[in-house]
């Protein structure tokens, strides 16, 4: 069984981050990041062509991952795959001993670096979570018979910072009822704000991952309020870093004192350290 | 209607290369509302393409350039369209697929046919001159579901079971100047009371209604 379904279901509080693939064949840096996260996460996410940005595929380097002995969290969007490909692609994740999940939207061509592409949709993440359940209850998106169900972790995505957040919060909801077992969200900062989704989730039956996304400066803080939808920067926490000798050191820090006060009441953590993996050992021993 | 929007000069001349007569269509329906294909465009297009040295042989202004029949009788009474190397067509697709069928059919079949236009999208018109697409023509309309807001059209990728993470603010984070759609159905339900039709698991499209190309036939 995973490791992540198995840490989660126990009641333990679960740490994941995220690793992105490199763009072309050598692996060595993605390795190096594997073996230095290896026993300090329960499960890696690995991107699937985040922000549209075309890379080695998430199914692949999930591949990897697992041979380097670190459980994948593979990361799944619709834009670029229909649902022949979809389910294809599921059951050979499965074939090769990926067990967790993460289904997404994905980020719209016109963000990323081929932005003449098509982008697919084929699916969308509330049929795509359904899809992943169709074929772990042992059947295709048509009702033909599988011959071996997958047993996937089924995961989903979560942004609990959307202004307007009901219509968020209805999407959530039906993720949960297509199947999704457990939710890694949008990057969080407002605290205050994130417990009072996580409480009002309870009940509702999964396991809901808080997204921690490291500041390395606060230029990157003002950049991600500016341009990252549901991502607010509290001021304080821009007023810190800017203070700070080293605001690398200090994003760590405040990475870390958000994971400190997750532990409490939370599921679990999933660290988004884009580029700078080598301080998620850092931000977990401070927590 | 069906918008359009001119090719640059650049693109027609280097299209008709090599041509000497160039007869040009007009569609007095959609192109001539967008302004790329009326009365107008065809008399500036005649100056123009006399200008950089083709023999323009004439014009025709059909009502609807995507109407065969009407197509069919210009290339019968005027004679100037057959006799000249390549015939210009200011409509969109549709109508120079009917130009493109009627040179063969009725001409000798070695006529280039060239589009002056590229053909955008099927528009709800706001006022003259504002067009925003009204209608993906998808095969399958979900607009009894979606308080008449499409959700194939209105969003960029196509959502049918909420909006993307991508909601700022209620805007949309691929056309920035947008409100999302799903946040716009979200509205118009609540306030219809009719929520409990978004909180329903819509079910993935069926895009075998949009296999091409299609056609009716009315008996």
């Amino acid at each position: 069984m995973s490791k992540l379904r198995e840490t989660l279901e126990a009641g333990k509080f679960a740490v994941t981050a995220e690793i992105c693939p490199p763009r072309g064949t050598d692996v060595a840096d993605f390795i190096e990041k594997a073996r230095l996260l290896k026993d300090k996460l329960v499960a890696a996410n690995v991107t699937d062509n985040q922000r549209a940005v075309m890379r080695l595929s998430s199914f692949a380097a999930s591949v990897l991952l697992l041979k380097e002995g670190v459980e994948p969290v593979f990361q799944m969007t619709c834009r670029d795959r229909n649902r022949i490909a979809i389910q294809s692609d599921l059951i050979g994740a499965s074939v090769l001993g990926i067990e967790n999940v993460l289904a997404l939207t994905g980020d719209h061509v016109s963000f990323g670096d081929h932005r003449e592409a098509k982008p697919v949709f084929d699916l969308d993440a509330v049929q795509l979570t359904a899809t992943i359940k169709t074929l772990n209850d042992g059947h295709n998106l048509k009702g033909k018979e599988l011959r071996g169900a997958t047993n996937f972790f089924i995961g989903a995505v979560v942004a609990p910072g959307t202004i307007p957040f009901e219509p968020e919060w209805i999407r959530f909801k039906k993720k949960i009822s297509a199947g999704a077992r457990f939710f890694q969200t949008q990057a969080v900062y407002d605290m205050d704000g994130f417990k009072r989704f996580f409480e009002r989730a309870e009940g509702l039956d999964v396991k809901i991952l808080a997204g921690i996304l490291l500041l390395k400066s606060a230029k990157m803080a003002e950049y991600l309020n500016k341009n990252v939808p549901g991502v607010d920067v509290p001021q304080s926490l821009i007023d810190e870093l800017t203070a700070a000798p080293d605001q690398l050191e200090k994003g760590i820090e405040i990475a870390a004192r958000q994971v400190k006060a997750l532990r409490g009441y939370c599921h679990g953590a999933h660290i988004m350290a884009i580029s700078q993996e080598a301080s998620v050992p850092k931000i977990l021993e401070l927590s | 209607m069906i918008i359009t929007k001119k090719k640059t000069i650049e693109d027609i001349t280097a299209s008709l290369e090599g041509k000497k007569s160039v007869y040009l269509f007009g569609c007095n329906s959609c192109a001539e509302q967008c302004k790329t294909g009326g009365a107008e465009e065809l008399k500036s297009m005649t100056e123009t393409l006399t200008d950089k040295g083709f023999k323009v042989t004439g014009s025709s202004l059909v009502d609807e350039t995507c109407y065969t029949q009407l197509v069919k009788r210009e290339f019968r009474k005027v004679d100037a369209v057959k006799k000249s190397d390549a015939v210009l067509v200011l409509s969109c697709g549709a109508g120079v697929k009917c130009v493109a069928d009627e040179a063969e059919d009725i001409g000798d079949g070695t006529q280039t046919i060239v589009p002056a236009l590229d053909s955008m999208f099927l528009s709800s018109v706001e006022r003259v001159g504002r067009f925003f697409e009204g209608c993906s023509l998808c095969g399958e309309c979900v607009l009894d579901k979606t308080a008449g807001i499409c959700p194939h059209t209105d969003c960029p990728k196509g959502l049918l079971n909420g909006p993307c993470g991508g909601v700022d603010e209620g805007k949309c984070e691929v056309m920035l100047d947008n409100d999302c759609a799903w946040v716009r159905i979200y509205t118009r339900l609540k306030a219809q009371g009719r929520l409990e039709l978004m909180e329903e698991i819509a079910s993935p499209k069926d895009y075998s209604t949009t296999t091409r190309p299609r056609n009716v036939l009315l008996r």
